[in-house]
């Protein structure tokens, strides 16, 4: 899309009302254009002054920092580079942890190489059938849905979903017990002999020791754990057998087990023969704006730039060469166990609100107010930034250059069409002043096609490898990851020839349900689950100031079945309070008779008493430390 | 370190073994098995002998997984005698490897996981020398399977000998091969343990339309090798092969030997210790008041809370019980059947929902105290099998509406016509645009599809709304409207 005279005018792809009204935060009233200091306005240098000779006062790694998914990927590259160099500081980590990082993890486990999507989005329109686990596209990306009007949709979801209600086929399981259905619908495969063993055999390890777990899964014990029908498993393989895609969303991702619930779903994928052919696949859908392209180039605990291993000595010593540095820090810790440090003094916060979106978010909001100094760079005053010392206005999406990487794993020009508001600056330009300030000027660029050509450097030899990739490139060509030189077409399409591993072959990752983290009991009987809705995004940071998107949802609510609701002695439209042993959200009561009587959903998109992530379980994955968003034990009360 | 000697390597002696590594890598774990290879699931014999599963998938561990988990695995061996004073178990030797009898295996914690074996009828010529005839088979073990998939063929005639749920899953499955079965059961309804007699009635309907015949309230008298069975009230019925599912009892003859106290099966209390404290049971052969024998889901129970004790994890870990729910797994037959189902409709202290529709295979009875299921039987409706199940298993009070509960799946409303849809009513979600609105674009001179999506974004999301858009401009030239 582009914006001509600060109207948004759409691609060829398609906008929903958040894309329509985007362009009412370019001129928005609520607009930052000065630092803030204590809540006073300061200039740049004072405030760069001020938080530099604090930092300066503490060890290293007494100071985080914390990304974010939507910044482009010049910043993210610039961030991670300036935590080690800059403040060499081991401690950075950023919000994508709470999105993409179970796929990521489950992805280089099973195929070497975690893209999104490794075919491209178009694709999808020659496919018969397309499964969505956890994945609710017709509200968080509604023109996605154009690429699937040819396909039979199996939609997985405890909701019944916008999206649902389009599904040829809706599998509504008990929350938290995705992955017992990915294991039955594995069973129920190689019992309705629709495995592809020639494929399993040539081009994957591991079915056997995948299989044993899966065989005790069978369809009826499957059922009785998931409440999904035996009939409902064995129509959905049979839809799936063929020109199929499997595609993973936060639904399935964001638990305790996150990382395995992927494994489950790509287990399936493999055991069909899906992954690495033209037509069929695997993927998973992207949730933030660059959630591709931020995990990819160092704002990651465990990461350095082309999605390299910071353990990884080889890894160490080409992006030490390219920084002109002789030393690195080693990895930290994750997002969750960051914000919630108690040997901390000071966190920087780029692009991101976790006091709204952070699992138990009371617990992150009393740490983050106990920093000696807490930074936010924004261009609204979100929550998170109402609480800082010292506050940034950077620019956002219209006015500024960059790159960022889709879903696809296609790298897409960001073109500036405004000039920022007066006071406003880059957060490249907020990066470098500080760093000057800390006696690494010259380390640190400002020019976006300057940072992306370092980046280009960083990332060559890397498995997300951008060094064969121009912005004038871009302006001619499609380009998807790995682009090794300049004279390289990219890569539409992954492993057709060979997966990732060093063998070629893709792994089958032995993985068992276990259940929620939290199971109910009789003081917190029933599930609570959270979600986007259309109208807003994330924390809601933006589109809580967007008046066309506020009148359409304006305040938090909770979706029960009318059944659960009369239990509490509640109707549609009153208060209730929703409890968890963590907190208590107040929310205006939905009825919705297609919700299951033991469960209730929460949006996350509203601050204050409304924020659903005060009930969220902090309960972390062990591989991706992935915090458990999607289920955890509530009761209702009347408000 | 602990020494733990399981005997029996089925579904139970496998899933504890499992559940003892998981928790404690170095306690020492010694399995003694009769059969002659690897653990297998039992559960999956009938889709073995439908030939839908092959027996190598119904493998529980691998020929590795003793070796790779530091267990010493003995295949083929039998537990000749337990010694409670010494605590040791003296073992046949292990074929080809060591003598007639092996050194006594000392243990600190004995498992007994010895399962149960077919009942045969006491029918003439079933049983010859203490084994079962020529052309009849248990359908118990993988090799009771390959011996019924070497006697079948197509169009040959099989006699199942029982109506239980293990019987009709394997009627279920020679049918699918083409065998012509008769199923010969001595109650006058099918599985009469979980349904009643409507259910049962219904399910030989069903079973028939897939051409499995019936001999209800039929015994079996006399076995006519390679000829068939003559029933007791004088018929006779053809078959090239008996296959016996008449029911299982607990294999107790060591427990017995050994002295321990055994009713139907070894006695155990809630940390599944029988009358010695060193000696555990689990599984089919167990005999714990909370749960009935024959079903695998009481011995993973089982096997995890005596994981859970014997290694420590959870010391405080009891076994309660485990809530039955039966599901018969058999092709294009979907039956549930849990909790209480003898209840009778006109029961003052219950309530009792019952829904017939056996032409269509329909048949579903839902028992309720206290707003909680607590009994069901469901057959012919995948759907509210799967959910009065979950509402069963996790004790959630019944939806009021109770007959859409018994029925399944609402079916979807039928898409309203344009002109009954309230002016409120969101047409394009993408973009929050109501009939309303596109009805005043409409009369503000937007009356082609471009036109409206330029005036009110409708279509420009997902383009999902692009027929309800299309059918209101339908409408709107149609009809014109005074007023929306």
């Amino acid at each position: 899309m582009s914006v001509i005279d600060g109207q948004v005018a759409p691609g060829p792809g398609g906008l929903c009302q958040k894309g329509w009204t985007a362009g009412e935060l370019l001129r928005h009233p609520g607009r930052l254009t000065t630092p803030l200091l204590h809540g006073e306005p300061v200039s740049w240098d004072e405030a760069l002054d001020f938080v530099a000779s604090r930092i300066r006062s503490y060890e290293p790694d007494e100071v985080a920092v914390f990304g974010g998914g939507g910044l482009t990927n010049e910043k993210a590259y610039l961030l991670g580079k300036f935590a080690r160099v800059a403040l060499k500081t081991s401690q950075i980590d950023y919000n994508g942890r709470f999105c993409m990082s179970s796929a990521a993890a489950a992805g280089n486990k099973a195929f070497g190489l975690d893209r999104g999507l490794p075919f491209p989005l178009t694709d999808l329109q020659s496919a018969d059938t397309v499964l969505l686990a956890g994945s609710n596209p017709a509200e968080t990306m509604p023109p996605f849905l154009r690429h699937l009007e040819g396909a039979r949709l199996i939609v997985i979801d405890p909701r019944r979903t916008p999206t649902a209600e389009r599904a040829t086929l809706h599998l509504q399981p008990a929350p938290g017990t995705d992955l017992a259905l990915a294991l039955g619908l594995l069973h129920t495969a190689v019992m309705e002999g629709l495995i592809d063993k020639e494929y399993i055999s040539s081009r994957t390890t591991g079915f056997d020791d995948a299989w044993r777990i899966a065989a005790q899964w069978w369809p009826e014990h499957t059922e009785r754990v998931t409440g999904v029908s035996a009939a409902d498993q064995r129509a959905a393989v049979h839809m799936l057998a063929g020109r199929s895609y499997i595609l993973t969303g936060r639904g399935t991702e964001q638990h305790a087990s996150g990382t395995d619930n992927v494994s489950a779903w790509i287990n399936l994928a493999l055991a069909l023969g899906l992954p690495g052919r033209a037509g069929s696949g695997y993927g998973c859908l992207t949730g933030q704006g660059n959630g591709q392209g931020g995990r990819e180039h160092g704002q990651k605990a465990d990461q350095l730039p082309g999605y390299r291993k910071l353990d990884d000595p080889v890894a160490r010593q080409h992006i030490m060469k390219v920084w002109g540095v002789d030393w690195l820090p080693g990895p930290g810790r994750s997002a969750y166990e960051l914000l919630v440090a108690d040997d901390l003094k000071a966190m920087l916060v780029f692009g991101s609100n976790p006091v709204v979106s952070a699992p138990r978010a009371s617990r992150v909001a009393e740490r983050l107010k106990a920093l000696d100094l807490l930074v936010v760079a924004d261009f609204v005053m979100s929550e998170t930034a109402a609480m800082a010392d010292v506050v940034f206005p950077v620019t956002q999406w219209a006015e500024e250059d960059g790159t960022m990487t889709n879903l696809e794993g296609r790298i897409i020009r960001r073109r500036k069409a405004l000039d920022p508001p007066a006071g406003v600056r880059s957060d490249l330009h907020l990066i470098h002043g500080l760093a000057a300030r800390l006696g690494c000027a010259e380390k640190f660029l400002t020019e976006p096609k300057e940072v992306f050509e370092e980046l280009r450097k960083a990332s060559a030899g890397g498995l997300s490898d951008y060094s064969g990739i121009t912005y004038e490139r871009l302006d001619a060509e499609q380009l998807h990851w790995p682009v090794p030189s300049v004279d390289h077409p990219g890569t539409p399409r992954l492993f057709l020839d060979r997966f990732a591993h060093a063998d070629g072959l893709a792994k089958f990752i032995p993985v068992d349900h276990k259940g929620p983290a939290e199971p109910p009991d009789e003081e917190y009987p029933l599930q609570a689950t959270t979600g986007r809705v259309l109208q807003h995004y994330q924390s809601g940071a933006q589109t809580r100031r967007v008046g066309e998107l506020m009148k359409a949802v304006p305040e938090m609510y909770v979706e029960v079945h009318p059944d659960t609701a009369s239990r509490a002695g509640l109707t549609s439209g009153e208060p209730a309070h929703v409890v968890s042993r963590r907190g208590r959200v107040t929310a205006t009561v939905r009825c919705v008779p297609s919700m299951r009587s033991d469960a209730v959903f929460l949006p996350f998109h509203f601050p204050g008493e409304g924020r659903a992530n005060l009930l969220t379980n902090p309960a972390l994955d062990p591989t991706s430390r992935m915090p458990e968003f999607k289920v955890c034990a509530v009761r209702l009360e009347r408000a | 370190m602990r020494r733990v000697v399981i005997v029996g390597y089925g579904m139970a002696g496998a899933r504890l073994a499992d559940e003892l590594r998981r928790r404690d890598q170095d306690i020492s774990i010694t399995i003694i098995g009769a059969e002659p290879h690897a653990a297998y699931n039992r559960v999956l014999l009938s889709t073995v002998v439908a030939g839908t599963m092959t027996p190598e998938s119904t493998r529980l561990h691998d020929e590795k997984w003793a070796a790779g988990h530091n267990i010493d695995l003995r295949l083929g061996c039998e537990v000749l005698e337990i010694d409670r004073g010494s605590r040791t178990v003296t073992v046949s030797g292990t074929p080809g490897i060591t003598g007639p009898e092996s050194e006594p295996i000392p243990y600190d914690a004995l498992v007994l996981a010895t399962g149960s074996t077919p009942w045969v009828p006491p029918a003439e010529g079933l049983v010859e020398d203490g084994k079962l005839a020529p052309g009849v088979v248990a359908f118990r073990t993988l090799d009771d399977c390959a011996e019924i998939e070497a006697k079948t063929h197509k169009g040959a005639p099989v006699v199942v000998l029982g109506g239980g749920l293990l019987g009709i899953e394997a009627a279920r499955g020679l049918a699918g091969r083409g065998c012509l079965v008769t199923v010969v059961h001595p109650v006058g309804h099918l599985m009469e343990r979980q349904l009643d007699p409507g259910a049962g009635s219904v399910l030989a309907r069903t079973l028939g339309q897939l051409g499995i015949e019936f001999r209800l309230n039929a015994l079996a008298a006399k076995y006519l090798p390679g000829d068939g069975l003559i029933l007791d009230d004088g018929t006779h019925v053809p078959a090239e092969l008996v296959v016996v599912s008449a029911g299982v009892r607990a294999e107790t003859s060591l427990a017995v030997k050994a002295g321990l106290e055994v009713d139907r099966g070894i006695i155990v209390d809630d940390v599944l210790r029988t009358s010695d404290p060193r000696i555990h049971a689990i599984g089919d052969c167990a005999q714990h008041p909370g749960t009935v024998s024959g079903l695998v889901q009481p011995a993973w129970d089982q096997a995890a809370v005596l994981a859970d004790r014997l290694t420590g994890a959870n010391p405080a870990a009891r076994y309660r019980g485990t809530s039955v729910v039966t599901r018969l797994k058999a092709r294009d037959v979907d039956l549930a059947a849990l909790g209480d189902v003898h209840t009778d409709v006109d029961c003052p202290d219950s309530e009792v929902l019952c829904f017939q529709e056996p032409s269509r295979g329909r048949y579903a009875k839902l028992v309720l105290r206290d707003d909680r299921v607590t009994g069901a039987i469901v057959l012919g409706a995948p759907d509210a099998a799967a959910t009065i199940t979950q509402l069963y298993d996790r004790g959630i009070p019944a939806p009021t509406d109770r007959l859409a509960l018994l029925l399944g799946r609402a079916l979807p409303a039928e898409a309203a016509s344009p002109a009954d849809l309230p002016s409120s009513a969101v047409i394009c979600r993408c973009n929050t645009v109501s009939k309303g609105q596109i009805v005043s674009a409409w009369r503000a001179g937007a009356e082609s599809l471009p036109q409206l999506a330029e005036a009110t974004r409708a279509t420009t999301g997902c383009g999902g709304c692009k027929d309800a858009v299309c059918g209101l401009l339908d409408w709107l030239g149609a009809s014109q409207p005074q007023s929306a």
